[in-house]
């Protein structure tokens, strides 16, 4: 073992990577465990000093998360039946009772249908725009492309209150196809970027065969450039959604009502009823959710996308 | 199966000019070949006559049929690409069947079809495999594959045999002339590879910046280039180029080479100033008794033969020699030039003087 390999690491070497790997794991996913954690705790653990590490889980804020409650006198609640659900007999340990359910859930729809449409129209557009420009002749294609960079130097909040006034003119406050046109607009540049990269790796050849072989141009877009470009779509997917899903100052400002996504709503929950910290664990613990699954899903891709190009095939 | 005419066709790219006016014939059953170096046009000539781009102007005949403007799916021709762009997640029967697919053929024909074309490769063993891990040899016939199944008009290949290894091409190149002898279907075939061009091809177009130099048999090109570029860059080595200042008239008999006397064959046209004497290395002979001298340089073995180097008036001459005969570094000698084989080219414009030898040729390509 005396010698320097470049492509055996030592064991040492190999050690001292290890723990640097999961040292960063421990300090990434510390703060997660922690809201995961707190969605289990009652109001009072999940407040009290020192932090209690192994505390009793309880579903409360879940229960707070998903429904509006009323207060009651003790006499109303003595006449009222028994609690037929084990959420009612949560709710009146607390001399309340269950009004209706919260508005969480309609939320988190509008959160999936913004995120995921306006990844979708993102997406669409990217590819379509990144294989003109990969494939065809555009005037002035390189000043396009910086152009279309450029609008991602900027930070978007920088033009919030053009925004803010044009969506009012239109009338696309506080609406879904609002949000999506925002978001997309926001997220085309990176599209176009990445798509247009990857489109550039696929070699011309294989359109020019189905071409020979009896499809047209479009048909040879479908058939054999988009199932190569499938890594390069999955990834620039997961890029996309993560910044609509996760976007926050945009939906503060342009959201209040029908179209308003779980990011600005989740903090509100805060207020309904004292500092009621488990049920915003509660909802930012789901609100993970369905990113982590989306990719989860797209993994494969996302890890060949991330080294695409890489090594020559 | 087809009969192709290109006729004055053109291509520009913006302001470069990739292929000036070309125009030529492959007949019926012909195994064509586009031979030139790297950036001659070939490649752009070929891709023209599949639709792959379209010419500036000029005209492209199959079968007397005007195509030059059609796009490729309606010529029906087959292409085989130098990195055989087989579709990477597709299997290799799904390859094969693409184009059948296209033309919305029936499933049971699709499959008999496939692997008819499977068997006559020899790759229907490996028909459900992917392509990612094929060898090269398989690659290339699978790329066939795709390309015979469909019955084309004519066969295109842009240096087919490129991508593979020297000892592996031999043999493919073996394989795919038996294949075009079997199934007698025009073939266009693009090369930069002199003697791959001139084992497998009928017919052999030269190109050189965009521009056709030389059309015809190999035999004929190799024995009577019509240009000093088709004399250089056929043959291995390539003909002597002896560069002189002199003239020869209509009707003249030998050329005046720094003092000796060299009989050529008769010409037909009369020329003065720069010219060159062309020969190839195997029409020249060592003999103590000829005027013309040189002094041996260098000796290269190559079993049966050898190739002497010699420095002369007009510069290095080299000569093949039987490897029997013993030349050393050195020595003077004469050099014997077998007249009956020489051409006179005119140094300036490159072209070949004709006569009562290579009229023939020339009149032709």
């Amino acid at each position: 073992m005396s010698g320097y390999s470049i492509t055996e690491p030592s064991r040492g070497q190999k050690r001292l990577a290890g723990a640097l790997v999961i040292l960063y794991a421990v300090i990434t996913l510390l703060p997660l465990l922690w809201i995961v954690a707190t969605g289990f705790k009652s109001p009072s653990d999940a407040i009290s000093y020192p932090p209690k590490l192994v505390f009793e889980p309880t579903m409360e804020g879940y229960v707070n998360l998903f429904t509006t409650r009323t207060r009651v006198t003790p006499e109303t609640l003595a006449e009222l039946p028994p609690p037929d659900t084990w959420y009612d007999a949560i709710v009146r340990k607390y001399d309340m009772v269950i009004a209706g359910p919260s508005r969480y859930g309609e939320r988190f729809l509008n959160s999936v249908i913004i995120g995921f449409g306006s990844t979708f129209l993102s997406v669409f557009l990217g590819t379509i725009a990144a294989y003109a420009f990969s494939r065809f002749k555009v005037p002035l294609k390189d000043d396009l492309l910086f152009f279309i960079l450029s609008t991602r130097m900027m930070p978007p909040i920088a033009v919030a209150i053009p925004i803010f006034l044009m969506y009012r003119e239109l009338g696309l406050n506080d609406t879904h196809l609002g949000m999506i046109f925002l978001y997309t607009a926001v997220n085309l540049s990176l599209s176009v970027w990445l798509l247009k990269g990857f489109i550039d790796e696929i070699p011309i050849e294989y359109e020019e065969a189905a071409l020979i072989d009896g499809y047209t141009r479009f048909q040879a877009f479908r058939k054999v450039v988009l199932p190569q470009a499938a890594t390069g779509i999955a990834s620039t997917a997961i890029f996309c959604l993560i910044f609509a899903w996760n976007e926050y100052a945009f939906a503060v400002l342009l959201t209040s009502g029908t179209a308003q996504t779980a990011p600005p709503f989740i903090p509100t929950i805060i207020g309904i009823g004292g500092q009621d910290w488990p049920a915003v664990a509660a909802g930012a613990t789901l609100f993970l959710a369905p990113v982590l699954v989306f990719t989860i899903l797209l993994r494969k891709h996302l890890l060949r996308g991330i080294t695409f190009g890489a090594v020559r095939k | 199966m087809a009969r192709i005419e290109i006729r004055n066709v053109r291509k520009e790219f913006g302001a470069f000019t990739a292929v000036q006016s070309s125009s030529f014939v492959i007949e019926d059953g012909e195994f064509f070949m586009l031979l030139g170096p790297s950036g001659c046009g070939k490649t752009t000539t070929l891709r023209m006559i599949a639709g792959l781009e379209l010419p500036t102007s000029g005209e492209i005949f199959i079968d007397g049929e005007e195509v030059g403007q059609r796009p490729a799916s309606q010529r029906d021709i087959a292409f085989v690409f130098q990195m055989f762009a087989l579709y990477p997640h597709l299997n290799v029967r799904k390859n094969i069947a693409y184009p059948l697919v296209s033309q919305g053929m029936k499933r049971a024909e699709v499959r008999a079809k496939v692997e008819e074309a499977a068997r006559i490769l020899g790759i229907a063993d490996i028909l459900d495999r992917p392509v990612g891990g094929l060898a090269g040899g398989d690659r290339q016939r699978v790329a066939l594959g795709r390309a015979i199944v469909r019955d084309p008009k004519c066969f295109l290949m842009d240096e087919p045999l490129g991508a593979l290894d020297a000892e592996f091409r031999e043999h493919m190149a073996e394989e795919l002339r038996a294949l075009h002898d079997r199934m007698g279907a025009t073939t266009i075939y693009v090369t930069h590879d002199q003697l791959e061009a001139m084992q497998m091809g009928d017919k052999i177009v030269v190109m050189n910046h965009g521009v056709v130099e030389q059309f015809g048999v190999p035999q004929e090109i190799y024995d009577w280039p019509a240009t000093m570029f088709v004399a250089n860059f056929i043959g291995s080595p390539p003909m002597n180029a002896l560069p002189f200042d002199g003239a020869l008239a209509q009707g003249g008999c030998a050329v005046d080479l720094g003092g000796a006397r060299i009989p050529v064959p008769e010409s037909l046209e009369a020329a003065s100033g720069a010219l060159a004497l062309g020969a190839r290395p195997e029409h020249v002979r060592l003999s103590d008794a000829a005027p013309y001298r040189g002094r041996v340089t260098a000796t290269e073995y190559l079993g049966t033969t050898q190739i002497v180097t010699f420095d002369t008036a007009q510069g290095p001459v080299k000569v093949r020699a039987p490897s029997d005969q013993v030349v050393r570094e050195g020595e003077t000698t004469g050099l014997d030039f077998d007249a009956r084989t020489l051409t006179v080219f005119n140094a300036s414009t490159g072209r070949a003087l004709r006569s009562v030898a290579n009229r023939e040729v020339l009149d032709r390509g």
